[in-house]
Formats: structure tokens, sequence, C-alpha cells
């Protein structure tokens, strides 16, 4: 199942460096009764989760999770309902304990931390934000932003300071008074997120924050996010079961079914190259044209298709934005990767590509309902 | 008629999805109709014999043999290292506290017996205290409630029952909160402390008192200490229901931000559990001045005492003067505390004007109060209720109490005792002769059917070993007439509770004219309830059954009301839509779909009644409470009346048991009234 084997063989983006922020090395979360012999058990290493399930009453919510996130880079888990996702989150703050495996924040393994020191990274490396808020409803915005800094002791005027750097950050001004119940969704899930900004961690992580909130107010703090990363270029994690919402975020996608990794790629390798039908399926309501870039329908020139007067368009291009330019052009349009000449796109190309989106779209009508019935017995 | 042509195919059999099947249904039935049977014929083919009877002034030799340990332990109660070491130690500490608020608000030992502070500075200081701890509204009400009882002449009285309550409150809160805290925080702990609490609410306040009495003498100590214990569990389960009720999502927030155990439980748990906390002091503060007047059986003075020795002589003037002053506390004491609880949300929000305008009341009030407290130790018109120069209203209410007495039972005579002797002899007794003229095995047999008909386990075992040591204890006579009281008292109730539960559940309107009525009743010490039935019934088993109906109606009713108005409305609108009449919705729809609460209903509408028919012993209802009063007062009736209390812990196992096997038979699988009963405490 787990057909991309190694970590990150998807990445090709560049943004991997050498020393990853975030390490997850064999990480297995097993909930039910004597879990733990579970991911030891090689009787168990060709069973899918929920024959694991039938067998032994466990139910493998993470298992054997390896992967890798850099220095400043938006990493998207995302999945269906069930698959694992929000309690792979947790264990890497162990919030839930796993069962197996090591969690290496910049080398330094959280499993093998000590009480203290797990508070010390909680209060000061990692903050999360949550799909539920879970606000302080005897406190005001402002004691609820400054409570990360409060309880690791830092003094009453410092921490109000810094709350309301970050009330503002996040756009909430003139509600430092007010009670969560007093405030929208929307609005609560701000609070949430200055929470975990004022701490001012390496890593934030985000447990579907934004799946609680209508469409409308979900854009805007998608935004949000977007702008903040751009300000900040902090390390985050990103727990989502929209797909629209992961490529709009990630850099890396890393897709879940039944505890384990299907695939990790970003955006257009996952609409370009699915690994199986599942993650084909996933992607094929996706707009193909909207994801994909020249380098995914270049085709070898043909001598004389692009002279010294035919336009060039770099590889990273999406298809969408290259449309006019191509269909107006009578001849192909070159592709550069880097200065020279990787191929060619022409009309056939571009027209095909819009074509195939749908006919993809009709072909996998009835798996996802398949697909969720799956999902659906294999609980959380 | 056309329409009903029309109509009766267009009924459709709307019931509740997954009932029990109709075979399995007849099977039960004729099981039970089977044991009816049995019962019957035991009845009449035995006439009489087998029922272990025991009268009055009888002993069994286990009674004889409790009398002996009740003079062993008065021989050796200050030899033996467990009284020396334990008990006497906690009889001391609980009785220098009650003496120490004795001293403080209701009278000394020394010369006139004057208080430390006389009744001008306590009056003052309450009113304070209310203004602190609530708003200005409470404070008044306090002012003129504690007044008031000055003018009815039982200031005295009310003070000494205030210390004892004081006392038993400071105690139960020390105990409770910290043991529910640890409930709230500690999976285990909560495993081990849920049964006994559960337990503790089945027991009738009666249960109590003989065994207290017998290890920590009669008097106020051993009153403080019954109250301690009959007040802590709301405290313990209601604290820990509040920390339990934090969302888990806040704890997980926390817990990612790296929060100490210490820095949740005081930053988060607690503030956050704070409101529920309060509702818990309430219940506790409630529960106490219920037991503190019934306490005063073994010794406790004040208020209960006043009502306790007029309902004996069936002074009804003095028992309804004194029964209102209870009445004054208990309604001051819940609204000031629930006022409280509601000022915790108030304070943490407003703005820092309001709070300060509120502070600055709050100190010239405590000026005033030190005024008022040095006036009332210089003064003795501050120190002693100026009963001489002040109008007293003690005198014309129990006369007029006592002549509408009079006037009822002479002209109304007819009616109540038509009421009285109709439904004794018709219902009551026939009822009693099946139970009490039955051998005791087969009365067993059909308890046993009863608590283990639903063909899976629990096994009877539990039953039949309460049985039996029902009968080992020797009172199965008493008991059984006890029973008789209490299941045609609980019959009504339910029968009420379905009338006015269905009637509030469905309409708006009669719920909110009719809950604050039902929830004036519940704060109600129990004991009360006695004295207007006894100016309208004499003394006799029908006045203790009339009280518990009234006393237990108000949770049934409320329990049902909840059940009906918790049926979804979208069922409702199908079944309206379907073309149901309104009785056919009631009965198809409404009530099965509220099986569970109806089954709560019946479980906690037993448990109040059994509490309060046993009080009833004191207006004439013999059975297990009178041998519990005689053996307090009685020194060689002690060992019976021991025997009785612990008849009482059995009875209110197996009844409680019988009623919870009835709900899961009703409900196909199993439930426990207990957790929904969390918050609702028997004041009896």
């Amino acid at each position: 199942m787990t057909a991309t084997g190694t970590v990150g063989i998807g990445s090709r983006t560049g943004t991997q460096t050498e020393t990853p922020d975030f390490s997850v090395r064999n990480l297995w979360k097993v909930f039910g009764h004597k879990a733990d012999r579970i991911p030891t058990d090689p009787a168990m290493q060709s069973l899918t989760g929920p024959q694991i399930l039938e067998k032994t009453g466990c139910v493998p919510a993470v298992r054997d999770m390896n992967f890798d996130v850099a220095r400043g880079e938006v990493f998207v888990v995302m999945g269906l309902s069930g698959s694992g996702k929000s309690t792979l989150v947790r264990c890497l703050t162990r919030l839930i304990e796993p069962t197996a495996g090591q969690v290496l924040l910049e080398g330094q393994d959280i499993m093998k931390a000590s009480g203290s020191a797990l508070r010390d990274i909680r209060r000061k490396k990692i903050s999360m934000v949550f799909q539920h808020f879970g606000l302080l409803p005897h406190r005001s915005v402002i004691d609820n932003v400054s409570y990360g800094l409060q309880i690791r002791g830092t003094g009453k005027t410092e921490r109000y300071r810094r709350a309301q750097e970050v009330i503002e950050l996040v756009g909430l001004h003139g509600y430092d008074r007010r009670f969560p119940d007093q405030l929208s969704g929307g609005m609560q899930q701000r609070v949430g997120l200055a929470r975990a900004l004022a701490n001012d961690p390496d890593v934030l992580l985000f447990d579907e924050p934004f799946s609680a909130l209508d469409p409308l107010i979900r854009r805007d703090m998608q935004a949000e996010v977007i702008r903040l990363h751009k300000d900040m270029g902090k390390t985050m994690i990103f727990i989502t079961h929209d797909l629209s919402e992961a490529l709009k975020l990630g850099d890396r996608i890393l897709i879940m079914r039944h505890g384990e990794l299907v695939q990790i790629g970003s955006g257009d390798e996952l609409v370009g190259a699915p690994v199986d039908d599942y993650v084909a399926d996933f992607v094929s309501e996706v707009p193909r044209a909207d994801v994909l870039t020249l380098k995914w329908i270049a085709r070898p020139a043909v001598v004389g298709e692009t002279g010294p007067t035919g336009a060039v368009l770099p590889a990273g291009t999406v298809i969408r934005d290259a449309i006019p330019l191509v269909l107006g052009s009578a001849d192909p349009v070159g592709v550069t990767d880097n200065g020279s000449l990787i191929g060619v796109v022409g009309r056939d190309e571009i027209l095909r590509i819009i074509g195939e989106s749908h006919v993809v779209k009709q072909s996998v009508e009835m798996s996802p309902n398949e697909m969720q019935n799956v999902e659906q017995r294999v609980g959380n | 008629m056309a329409t009903g042509l029309v109509e009766r195919p267009a009924a459709p059999p709307i019931g509740p999805p997954g009932g029990p099947p109709r075979r399995a249904l007849s099977v039960g039935t004729l099981i039970l109709l089977g044991t009816l049977a049995v019962w019957l014929l035991g009845r009449v083919v035995f006439a009489n014999r087998f029922t272990l009877p025991l009268a009055q002034a009888d002993l069994s030799p286990l009674h004889t043999n409790l009398n002996g340990f009740n003079d062993w332990v008065d021989a050796n109660r200050n030899t033996n290292p467990l009284f020396l070491y334990f008990f006497n130690e906690i009889r001391q500490v609980v009785d220098a506290t009650g003496t120490f608020f004795t001293h403080l608000i209701s009278k000394t030992d020394v010369g006139l017996g004057i208080p430390q502070i006389g009744w001008l500075g306590t009056l003052i200081l309450l009113t304070w205290v209310a203004f602190w701890l609530a708003n200005g509204k409470m404070a008044v009400l306090t002012a003129v409630v504690f007044f008031f009882i000055g003018l009815q002449g039982l200031w005295p009285d009310a003070m000494d029952t205030l210390a004892l309550v004081i006392s038993a409150v400071l105690f139960a809160l020390l105990v409770g909160i910290p043991l529910g805290i640890w409930a709230g925080t500690s999976d285990r702990f909560n495993k081990i402390v849920t049964p006994i609490l559960d337990f503790m609410q089945i027991l009738p306040s009666f249960a109590y008192l003989a065994p207290l009495a017998l290890v920590f003498l009669i008097g106020p100590a051993a009153a403080i200490i019954c109250t301690i214990i009959f007040a802590a569990p709301p405290a313990i389960r209601i604290t820990a229901h509040g920390i339990r009720q934090v969302p888990a999502t806040t704890r997980e927030a926390v817990d990612s931000l790296g929060v100490g155990r210490g820095q949740r439980l005081r930053g988060v748990l607690l503030p956050m559990a704070k409101r529920t906390i309060v509702i818990g002091i309430n219940q506790t503060i409630m529960a106490a001045l219920s037991m503190v007047t019934i306490a005063s059986l073994i010794g406790a003075p004040g208020l209960g005492l006043t009502v306790n020795q007029a309902l004996q002589t069936l002074d009804v003037g003095t028992a309804f003067n004194g029964g209102l002053a209870i009445v004054l506390i208990a309604i001051t004491l819940d609204r000031v505390s629930t006022a409280a609880s509601l000022r915790a949300e108030i304070a943490a929000r407003a703005g820092g004007h309001s709070r300060n305008v509120r502070w600055i009341v709050i100190g010239v009030g405590f000026v005033i109060t030190v005024v008022a407290v040095l006036l009332s130790r210089t003064y003795l018109w501050a120190a002693q209720f100026p009963r001489a120069t002040l109008p007293d209203v003690g005198t014309p209410i129990s006369d007029a109490a006592t002549s509408a007495s009079d006037w009822l039972t002479t002209n109304l005579a007819g009616f109540t005792s038509g009421l009285k002797n109709g439904f004794t002899s018709a219902i009551l007794n026939p009822f009693e002769s099946l139970l009490t003229g039955t051998p005791f095995f087969i009365r067993g047999l059909v308890l046993v059917v009863l608590g283990a008909h639903p063909p899976p386990p629990p096994p009877p075992a539990g039953v039949v070993a309460c049985l039996a040591i029902m009968v080992y204890l020797g009172v199965w006579q008493d008991a059984m007439s006890t029973l008789a009281a209490t299941i045609v008292a609980t019959i009504v109730v339910t029968m009420l509770g379905i009338v006015f539960g269905v009637w509030m559940g469905r309409s708006k309107t009669t719920d909110r004219i009719l809950r604050p009525i039902l929830d004036a009743g519940q704060t109600m010490p129990a004991f009360v309830y006695l004295v207007p039935f006894l100016a309208l019934f004499g003394a006799t088993r029908f006045t203790a059954i009339i009280a518990a109906v009234v006393y237990a109606a108000p949770a049934s009713i409320k329990i049902i009301a909840d059940g009906i108005s918790q049926v979804s409305t979208n069922t409702v609108e199908a079944a309206t839509s379907a073309g149901s009449t309104s009785w056919q919705l009631i009965t198809k729809v409404q009530l099965p779909m509220s099986a569970k609460a109806l089954a709560l209903a019946v479980n906690q509408g037993l448990i109040y009644v059994l509490s309060m028919v046993v009080i009833g012993a004191l207006v004439g209802a013999g059975g297990l409470g009178y041998d519990v009063v005689a053996g307090l007062s009685q020194r060689d009736l002690f060992g019976k009346g021991l025997a009785a209390g612990l008849t009482l812990v059995v009875m209110g196992i197996i009844l409680d048991r019988i009623t919870q096997a009835a709900a899961r038979r009703s409900l196909g699988d199993s439930i426990s009234p207990m957790i929904a009963r969390k918050q609702q405490t028997p004041l009896g």
C-alpha cells in the first residue's frame, strides 16, 4: 500500500533541506487491548487496517508513518474522516501517546522527553490550533491569548504586551476584553490562532482548524494563514479533509488512508502522478488545468517548431495561466526550466488536458462512495 | 360517519423503533401474573401464618443482643481504643465547632445566656454576608425573613438551627469538595466512590439516626455528624461532575500549551467548574437544613425540636409556626446560595465601575455590621430579641393555624375523614393485609421474581441475601407495613407524575407556571410536609402517605415532564402529520419515547416516598419509622430501633434494585438511573 516507500520520494519541489525541522520515523498508534504487540508482529504486516481490526480488535490509527518536514514548510496531512490524521497530529506532541516509533524535533526525540521536558517543548517549541478552538470560557480574549505565557511564568505586563501584539496580528483589535462566547466562530478561531502564536513557537500544528467554520469565513482564515506564513515563515503542519484547502496551503501534501501513508508530494505531483487508484480518485475532482504546470504536458519539440520569435514560458507556470498565450499563438510555445528548453506546448496539449479533466471525472463516478464505505468501517 | 372511515386506516402504528417484540412481552406478563396468583393463593392458604409477627414492645433475640451491644458501648466508651482515639476524638472536634457557633449566635452557658453576638449583630451580619455573596435583593430578603422569625418568637430556636447547619455545612464542604476534586480528576477514585454515593443516596434519612446515636451518644454532636454524612454526598458528586464536564477539547488545548497538573487544576478545571461547585454547595446547605430538623430526634436543638414536640402533642398551631420558620429559612438559604452562584459569573465580567460601587457598599456594610455587633454586645435590647416591645406575630399565627385546623376538622370532617377512611379501607388495608398476612417466604419469592425477572443476569442472589437479612433483623411485619404504605404512595406519585408531567411536557405555559412551585417544593425540608396534613387528617397512616405523596411528587413530575419535552419535535411533527390524535400522540409516541424518564421517575418517587413514609412515624404512621423513633427514646427498645434502621437500609436497596430491573425490562438495555439522578438529591 505504501507505494512511495521511502520518505519524501515525491518531493521534488526543492523545499527539503539537509536538516529537517521535524521528522517522524516508524510512528505507530494502535488503539485497543494489548495494542503494543501490533507494530512488531510480522503477521500484521500484510494485513490492511480493517483486517487487523477484525482479527485482533485493535485499530491501527497511525501505521508505520515516516516523513520529514523542512523548516518553514507548510506540510499538509489529508485524508477522509477516520483515516487517523487527527491521531497523527496529536502523537506529534504526545497529546496521544504513540505506541511505537520516533518523533524528532531538530534531532531531539520527543518520545524520550521527560514530563517536564515535554511540557517545555509544548510551551516554547510547538503550539497547536484545534478544530473546536478549546478556549477557556471564563477568561477574556487577552487572558486566553496570554494563557500560554502565563503558565510558563511570564510577568503580567510582558505577557499582555505580547498578547496585544498577536491580537493585532490576527485582526482582533478591540476585542481583547470580550469573552469567547461573545465572539463568532471565526473570531474564536482567531483567538485560538493568536494563543498559538503568542508562545512564538517554532512549529505550528493545525488540526482541521477551519472545518467548523462556514465557507466564507474559512476562505478568510485560509488567507490569514497564508499571510502569517509569508510574514513569519514558521513551520506548519496542517490537518484537513478538504483537498482544495490542502492544495491552497500546502507546499507538500501527505495523503493518509487507514492510518497509512499513501503518497507524499506537492499538489501537482498528486494530480499529475497519483501512485494508485485511491489517490487518483481523490484528486479526480480537481480541475487539472488549475493545478498542473506546463512541465506535465510539455512534449519534445519537433524540428522547426519554435523559432527565435516563438514565445517561451517557464516550466512552473500553471496551465490555466498559459491558456491565453498558447491558444493565441499560431505556433506551440516553448517551455523552459532554468533557462534551458525542455519542450513545447501547443493547442492540442492544452485542449486535451481540459478535456481529460472532464473524462476522469466521469469515469470514477462510483468510486468515492466505495472509498467512504471502507473508511467508515475503520472508525477512529 | 365518513370521517371515521377515513381516519381509521390513516392512523398508522407509530411506536418507538426497536421496541420489545410482542412475544417476549407476553411471556413477561405471564410470569408476573403467575407470581400474583401464587401470592394470592399463599395469602388464602396460609392465612396469617408464617408472617413473623412481633408486637410493639416485643423483642427478638437479635434485638436483645443489640441492646446488650448498646450497653457494652456505653460501658466501654472511654476505655476502648476505637472509641478513645477515633470516635470520641471526632465527637469532640464536631462538638467544639457546634458549641462555638451556638455560643456565637444562639446562647452561652453563663449568666443570662446571652450569645457572643446578639440578635441585632447577627441580623446585620447575615444581611451583610448575603449582600457580599449575592446581591442587594438577597440582603433585603435575608433581613426581612430573620426579623420576621424574631417576631414569631423563634429567634433563639432559629439561631440554634442555623448554628448546627453552619457547623455541619462547614465540615461537609471541608470533606466533600476535596473528595469531589479527587473524584473529578482521578478515574480510579471516581469508580470507587460513585457506588458508595449512590448507596448513600437511597438511604432514608431515618436510617442514619440509630447507628450514629449509638456511636456518638445522643446530643448535638451526633446530630451534626449525622447531618454531615447526609449533606456531604451532593458536595462530592456535584464537584466531581463540575470538573468532569470541562470539555475534552479544552483540556487538550491547555495540555498542548504545556500546563502542569497544578496549573490545570487551579487555572482551568476549578474556575470552569466554579458555578457547578456553588450549586453543589447550595444542595449541601439544603440537605443539611433538612437533616438538622430531623436530627432533633437525636438531640439537635432548634426549630426541628420545636416542631417535633408540637407534632407529638398534636399541637398544630405551634408546629405550623415552627414549620413556617423552617420554610422561610430554607427559601432564604436557597435563594442566597443560588444568587451567589450567578454572582461568580457576573463578577468576572463586570466592568471596573460597578465593581467599585459594590465594594464601597460592602465596605460601608462592614462598618455598620461591626457597629451592630458591638451594640449587641453592649446593650441588652440589642442582645436578646425584644419580644416584649415588638409586636408578637407568633401567637396570632399559631392561633390562626389552630383555629383553621379546628374549623377544617369540624366542617370538613365529612370530606376528610371520608377520603381518609375510604382510602384506608378500600386500598390501604387490603393491600397491607396482603403484604403482612402472607408468609414471608412467598413475599420473598415475589420480590425475587420482580427483581430478577428480566432473563439475563443480574442473578437474584443479591435480592435473596437482602431478604434473608430482613428476616434475620426481626421486624418483618413492620417492614411490610412500611412497604405497603410506600408502594401505595408511589403508585399515586407516579400517576400524578404522568398526568402533570405530560401536561407540563406538552405545554410551555403550564411548565412556566408549575415549575417554580415544584422547585420550591423540592427545597422544603421533609419534616414540614407533615404539619398541614396533620391539621387536615389527624395522626394516622393516611397523613404520612399524603405527606409522602406531596413530598415526592415534584421530583417525579419534573423528571417525566423533562422526558416528554425531550422527545424530538421532528418525531412529534411526523406523528401529527400522520393524523394522530392528541391521545394517540401521548400514548403511542411521547410516553413510550420517554420510557427512560418514566422508569427514573418511578425509582426516584419510590426513594423519596420511602424516606418520607418513615418520617411519617412522627404523626402515627407506625412501621419501621415508629421502631426507630421508639428506639431512640426508650433504652430497652434501642436494639429494635437499630434493627429497624438497618431494615430500612436493606429495603431501600431492594426497592432501588427492583425499580432499576423494571427500568431495564421496559427499555431492553441496561440503564443506570443513578446517572440521571446525579443532580437530584432527596432532601429527607
